[in-house]
């Protein structure tokens, strides 16, 4: 079996010269690329984040900082309490659940209560992960089953009311999420209380998809700016922390899916606004990438992003939510296992014969 | 006839671990002195191994056969210095593997040693015309009886490369002169200082093959070691081809695609693509074995990495304890950590300095604590790295996870056959698993068939 590399090691002495070093035998290869570890990569990942809870931080204040920091603490408990029962040594250096946490927090509204952010983060870590087998043997993205209970649980608290105050020294918060919004429009719009011409002033002032780049509007605590996804997303990438064929894939297929649905009138917004609205970059740049529960062959992270892109695009049209990325990244994540299977890459020079 | 050189100049994927050549490329070709006793290993090939012919205490000479080949694949051993032999005992290779060596303890005085030595094995004068004088079937059988191997570490006997094969015709002789493995420099020191028998050897290989074009393949980063060989080659229809550098360029399935742009199938030989493939010391011992009659006794290899004090190329005799190079290396260094017989990528550690140097030791690399691989394993990430560097396109950690779970389904459905131990894999596996060991272990694993 595969032993570490201190299991054999000769000592030997010659009369005269100094004592020679102890030499130790292990298997090739020798040399390993030291900089990159499983801390760096995550590490990496919480860089990336940077100018996302930057953007969150300056947009929704106090409320981003208790809100991320809530969870990132209590996945951090929730890992050690976890780890702890099962009986292996705690792992909390590795920094993975610090990247849950920031995931989970980033995606709640600003006005959850704190005991959703508990909830979810226990949930998130507890069922996500640790019942998996920890680290690496999960099949759902534990930050969106976090997210995906709570929201279940809690509709109420999570619902696009819950995005609005109006009341509140934040101006963003005073106005609908702009999806939120849409979606009303359309409903409006197909029960006949409002007028095509009402409509237009309102879709005019909605299209502008500037605010939307830069982060002028409400949502969630990550998913508003999509300026600051792209700097952290790209970085990422170029990185190669996250795999840039996810990214590709969702940015492609929703954007295809939205400009095709626009352009049949199923939605009044261009494919450019369902790109840069919502938590679309987000997922595709942050929580599509997890490495543990996507794809391993290039085409098959593709095919992944290709899924998760345009199941959001449907959901965003045909169901009830404003908007689905934690359930299409869900889906895709069941299917995984499949898409490895199905994208089983070709070995240079053929196929090895089998033996039976 | 057109080229058959397609290829544009590398492969897909591969790594780039530091090279680290600098602390021996500028070491001239020192010729070891005379070792007190050798130990000639009668297998230290591809293949059967050799049977003993002499008594203990018997008196050779330099160049006379020690163990005769049994079998097509095979290739004798000779003396690699004048003595008397002792009795025959077993020493444990760097691959792991027990063999008999005969050990022949050195004769006070040698003809040859030193600069005479050189000039005999790899100076003079190396004609690259007339050389249709031989027959292909001469050429071949000498190359038998002078026991050449691949001198790339495969060790492959080269007579049965060379023996034409009707069923399977070859247009293009490919010499490896990439030496794509960090820290060695033996195949470097060879044609910078010693290019004509490189010349000689590859177009005597074409004579014999019968192949259109002879193309002679290097990393650039030793071009001044392609101007030189473009230089002995001069006048001659041999082409020299410098491909991008990158790890492992010199593996064969890498230069067939790099060069001539095409797969060799996986589970068979560049044959199968109409190329041979042959090192370019493989390619200088032909020569002297056609031209001089002279057999493999010799071979460069450099003595580097931080773990020494002095790195050098070494002019060697087979059969030469590692002791007895490190030694005149100046020794280990006080961080010395790990013996690597071979390139640290793809090399066996050795555990004692006892091992007798083989026909196909390129090197010694002597790791130091600090930049040995760490055995600080974590879990899969499943990030995909290690599908990103293959140079087969495999999954690696498919693979690892399947050969330890021993589910060897599994691992071929995911082509563990195809897998040539590289190393690049877990060399990038930010979670520190030692990939390449456990796809070792699938393969034994295997049902055998």
């Amino acid at each position: 079996m595969v032993e570490s590399d201190n299991s054999n090691s000769v000592e030997a002495s010659v009369a005269e010269a100094p004592p020679e070093p102890v030499l130790r035998v292990a298997p090739s290869p020798h040399l390993s690329k030291t900089a990159v570890t499983t801390r760096w990569m995550m590490s990496d990942v919480l860089l990336g984040l940077l100018p996302v809870l930057a953007m969150a931080v300056a947009i929704f204040r106090w409320y981003a900082v208790a809100q991320v920091g809530l969870c990132i603490l209590t996945c951090l408990a929730a890992e050690a309490l976890f780890t702890r029962m099962r009986g292996k040594p705690i792992t909390l250096s590795d920094g993975s659940a610090v990247v849950t946490g920031a995931i989970l927090g980033l995606s709640l509204p600003w006005s959850a209560p704190w005991h959703i952010a508990v909830i979810g983060s226990v949930v998130a870590i507890g069922l996500g992960k640790a019942a998996f087998g920890g680290l690496g043997y999960n099949i759902f993205n534990p930050a969106m089953v976090g997210r995906a209970f709570v929201m279940l649980s809690f509709a109420k608290e999570l619902g696009a009311s819950a995005y609005v105050s109006t009341q509140s020294q934040l101006t963003v918060v005073t106005q609908a999420t702009p999806l939120t919004a849409a979606k009303k429009l359309a409903a409006d719009l197909a029960a006949g209380t409002i007028t095509m011409g009402e409509a237009q002033v309102h879709l005019e002032s909605a299209r502008q998809l500037w605010p939307l780049f830069l982060g002028n509007v409400n949502g969630s605590l990550g998913e508003t700016s999509a300026l600051a996804v792209l700097i952290g997303g790209l970085y990422l990438c170029l990185r190669r922390s996250a795999s840039w064929e996810i990214p590709t894939g969702v940015i492609l297929s929703a954007f295809i899916l939205a400009g095709a649905a626009n352009l049949l009138g199923l939605t009044p917004f261009t494919a450019l606004y369902h790109l840069v609205s919502g938590s679309l970059l987000f997922g595709a740049f942050f929580i599509a990438t997890d490495p543990v529960t996507s794809p391993l062959s290039p085409r098959g992270k593709f095919t992944f992003g290709l899924g998760i892109g345009a199941l959001v695009v449907l959901l965003r049209l045909f169901s009830g939510y404003p908007e689905g990325v934690m359930f299409a990244v869900l889906l895709m994540n069941a299917v995984v296992p499949l898409l490895n299977q199905w994208t089983i890459p070709r070995p240079v020079g053929g196929p090895a014969p089998q033996r039976t | 006839m057109t080229s058959t050189a397609t290829g544009r100049g590398t492969f897909a994927r591969g790594v780039h671990p530091p090279e680290r050549k600098h602390l021996a490329d500028q070491a001239p070709i020192e010729v070891l002195p005379t070792p007190p006793e050798v130990r000639i290993a009668l297998l230290q090939h591809l293949g059967a191994p050799c049977e003993p012919i002499l008594k203990p205490r018997t008196e050779v000479a330099l160049g006379d056969v020690v163990g005769q080949a049994k079998g097509f694949v095979c290739a004798p051993v000779h003396a690699s210095i004048a003595g008397t032999t002792g009795r025959n005992s077993v020493a444990t290779l760097p691959n792991g593997r027990h063999v008999a060596v005969v050990p022949i303890k050195a004769a006070k005085q040698q003809p040859l040693s030193g600069q005479a030595l050189f000039d005999d094995i790899l100076g003079g004068e190396w004609p690259t015309d007339g050389l249709d004088q031989y027959q292909p079937q001469t050429i071949a059988d000498a190359v038998r009886d002078a026991g050449i191997v691949g001198l790339g570490g495969a060790a492959f006997p080269t007579h049965v490369k060379l023996t034409r094969n009707p069923e399977k015709p070859i247009q293009t002789l490919l010499i490896n002169a990439c030496e794509c493995e960090p820290y060695l420099t033996s195949d470097y020191a060879l044609m910078m200082e010693s290019p004509a028998p490189i010349i000689t050897g590859a177009l005597l290989a074409q004579r014999a093959t019968g192949v259109h074009e002879v193309i002679i393949c290097l990393e650039d980063n030793k071009l001044d070691a392609a101007e030189r060989l473009r230089q002995a080659a001069r006048g001659t229809t041999v082409q020299i081809r410098i491909l991008k550098t990158k790890y492992p360029q010199g593996g064969e399935k890498q230069l067939t695609v790099a060069v001539l742009g095409k797969e060799v199938p996986t589970g068979g030989l560049p044959l199968d693509v109409g190329a041979v493939v042959l090192n370019v010391g493989t390619a200088a011992a032909v020569a002297r074995a056609v031209v001089r009659g002279k057999p493999l006794t010799h071979r460069i290899v450099t003595v580097s990495g931080r773990g020494v004090e002095h790195p050098k190329n070494l002019l060697v005799p087979i059969g030469a304890s590692y002791r007895t190079l490190v030694e005149y290396c100046g020794g280990l260094t006080a961080d010395a950590a790990r013996l690597v017989a071979g390139g640290p990528m793809m090399g066996f550690t050795i555990g004692s300095l006892e091992v007798p140097v083989t026909k196909g030791a390129s090197g010694l690399t002597v790791l130091t604590a600090d930049e040995v691989r760490k055995a600080e394993e974590t879990t899969c990430l499943r990030c995909g790295r290690c599908v990103d560097v293959c140079p087969l396109n495999l999954v690696a950690t498919k693979i690892a996870m399947a050969s330890k779970a021993n589910d060897m389904d599994l691992a071929q459905r995911y082509h563990i056959t195809a897998c040539m131990e590289c190393g690049c894999c877990a060399y990038v596996c930010p979670a520190g698993i030692p990939l390449v060991q456990l796809i070792r272990l699938g393969k034994v694993r295997l049902p055998k068939g």
